[in-house]
């Protein structure tokens, strides 16, 4: 230190106009810049765990009957009640995360992977272009919740048709952001000069193409997953879902649906696993958006 | 003007060409024997071959399109499998209660949504904002069956205010008929106010940076004329498209919105075709919902023009 010589004061430090950001690393850090994702992320694991130990976590066969017992209000030893054939609707709610789960992750995994080819193949070829993107428009105009209903009308009810059905209602959203993000990409610099070089297609859309593709293909896939516990529970509600003998949310509430307004706890617990669940998968769409796509993130 | 909205229309021709030879297909499409399936386990194989012929599974796939085709052009959507009657009869018997409940939820939609998006992006990043956008995150996850029960639940059993359920016809009276459908509007209602919501905050956010704006300020125009006469009008593009594409929620929601609180409409007309396994009544209405989706659609195009007269093509 200087000393100060007598009669002069020293200003006091100007503050920091700019507070400086610290930049954390790795995955513990950037769970700390994007908390949505990780509180997303957190009740997640937790729903994914409870549906993974679902036999261990003091349940009893879902789907076990005991008529004497049937709309006992939750308690001690039923902690959820029992619906109207007495089956233990914790159980069944614990299980049903089971089905919920299957079907959002199968469904974002699949319509993924068909919208990228579709996706891929009308942003790069451009007689297909016109044609397939007509398809797609047409595809658009059925709500997806109806074209499901349609889909289910005409095969057994399985869970494996109901992936089948939300599957095929969800591709020409996937097929149409991939195409957008594709056309884009195909004018950048870097693709030009890696055409320029004399690399061939394929290995344009693998190295250059594909990548790029993937952060928005996350995203959306995210709030698709969602959309598909949504629909799923739907198609279960009025019947047209996973078959009434499997424990899912929708089919219990299904049940409930005739005595909700004198045993409301029936609707009530599927019901609130469902809302958080597809809370906390929107919860975590929306801090990847934010995290991966910041011009999406402005938009919206 | 004229020449581009007969250019809208004419385009969406083979839009509605396509959804149609779809929803046809799905007969052949989906996997196993349609005809075995909608039949059901007990049906014996004269019965399958009877519902095989009802479909016109029997003859080729092009002549049996062309004739449905040219049926539908002329009103007959086909028959009940299980009812025997019309398809196009029982469409009408149950369109009212669907298109007030749908009509009603895109009022209410739309007063409340637009106004807590423009508050929420003139107060951006205040509480207000956050509220509002945190209460969009939230509808926007909840299922509305659940919100149909907990509306119902709260309004109608505990403090009955409104009915719980049913559906009182419009020529009864304008109340009796609206008391019927604000929890059911307000429960469809719900996700999209949400989606409108956040859209509306997302275009009035990057109109009111414009230098127009600013001037609009600066020679001291009042808040809510800027807000609502220069910013919405402006912002109001991409607000009508998602009205427009929205409409699709609303559609699958009445289904279930239907099913909650017990209104007699074309969602518990579906309810009943799938419980009977009566497929032509389930195409008719999925052609009739698609339709009807591409023709609002086309609407909202029109309205760009409206909107902003710089559209033209």
């Amino acid at each position: 230190m200087v000393p100060v010589p007598p009669g002069l004061v020293i200003a006091p430090q100007l503050p920091d106009l700019l507070v400086p950001v610290a930049i954390r690393r790795g995955v513990l850090g950037f769970l700390r810049n994007h908390p949505t994702v990780a509180i997303g992320g957190a009740l997640l694991l937790c729903l994914v765990l409870i549906g993974i130990f679902a036999p261990w976590l003091g349940t009893v066969d879902p789907t076990a009957l005991a008529p004497a017992k049937r709309t006992r209000l939750p308690s001690a030893d039923y902690w959820f009640g029992t619906d109207l054939l007495g089956r233990d609707i914790y159980s069944r709610v614990l299980y049903g995360a089971r089905v919920s789960l299957t079907v959002g992750l199968s469904v974002a995994v699949l319509s993924s992977i068909a919208g990228l080819a579709i996706g891929l193949v009308s942003g790069f070829v451009r007689w297909a272009d016109s044609i397939l993107m007509r398809f797609m428009d047409g595809l658009m105009s059925i709500p997806p919740i109806l074209l499901a209903v349609a889909l289910m009308a005409l095969t057994r009810a399985s869970v494996g048709n109901v992936i089948l059905a939300i599957t095929i209602a969800e591709i020409p959203r996937v097929s149409r952001l991939v195409r957008s993000v594709v056309l884009s990409l195909r004018e950048q610099p870097y693709v030009d000069a890696a055409t320029a070089s004399g690399t061939r297609t394929p290995m344009v859309i693998l190295r250059h193409i594909l990548p790029n593709t993937l952060a928005p293909m996350l995203v959306q896939a995210t709030y698709i997953c969602a959309s598909a516990m949504i629909v799923e529970s739907i198609l279960s509600f009025i019947g047209a879902g996973t078959p009434p003998t499997i424990p899912s949310w929708g089919n219990i509430m299904a049940e409930g649906r005739a005595l909700w307004q004198v045993k409301p706890y029936i609707v009530f617990f599927p019901a609130a696993f469902l809302s958080v669940t597809v809370l906390a998968v929107n919860l975590l769409g929306d801090g990847l958006r934010d995290a991966l796509d910041p011009r999406m993130a402005k938009s919206l | 003007m004229l020449s581009y909205i007969l250019r809208r229309i004419l385009s969406t021709l083979p839009v509605m060409g396509i959804v149609a030879l779809f929803v046809f297909s799905l007969l052949y499409i989906a996997p196993g024997d349609p005809a075995a399936v909608i039949a059901g386990d007990q049906a014996s194989p004269a019965d399958v071959e009877r519902i095989r012929q009802g479909l016109g599974l029997d003859r080729p796939f092009l002549v049996q399109f062309g004739t449905w085709v040219w049926n539908i052009l002329h009103g007959d959507l086909g028959t009940s499998i299980f009812t025997n009657m019309p398809v196009s009869a029982m469409i009408a018997q149950r369109v009212e209660p669907t298109l007030s409940l749908m009509a009603i939820t895109l009022v209410l939609t739309i007063l409340v949504a637009v106004p807590l998006g423009v508050a929420a992006a003139w107060k951006a990043g205040s509480w207000v904002d956050r509220t509002i956008m945190a209460f969009a995150v939230f509808a926007f996850s909840l299922p509305v069956f659940v919100v149909g029960y907990v509306l119902a639940y709260v309004f109608a059993l505990q403090f009955e205010w409104l009915p719980v359920q049913g559906y009182t016809p419009f020529k009864s009276g304008v109340w009796p008929w609206l008391r019927n459908l604000i929890l059911p509007a307000l429960a469809l209602g719900s996700v999209y106010i949400a989606l409108i919501a956040r859209i509306t905050r997302a275009s009035m956010l990057e109109v009111l940076q414009q230098d127009y704006v600013r001037t609009a300020r600066a020679k001291g125009l009042g808040q809510r004329n800027i807000l609502f006469v220069h910013a919405l009008k402006n912002a109001a593009v991409p607000i009508v498209t998602v009205i427009g594409i929205g409409i699709a929620l609303l559609i699958g929601g009445a289904v279930v919105t239907e099913s909650v609180f017990a209104i007699p409409g074309l969602g518990r007309l579906t309810i009943d075709a799938i419980l009977r396994r009566d497929y032509p009544v389930i195409q008719g209405i999925v052609l009739l919902f698609s339709f009807l989706y591409v023709l609002v659609n086309l609407m909202v195009d029109v309205t760009y023009t409206l909107v902003d007269p710089r559209i033209r093509y």
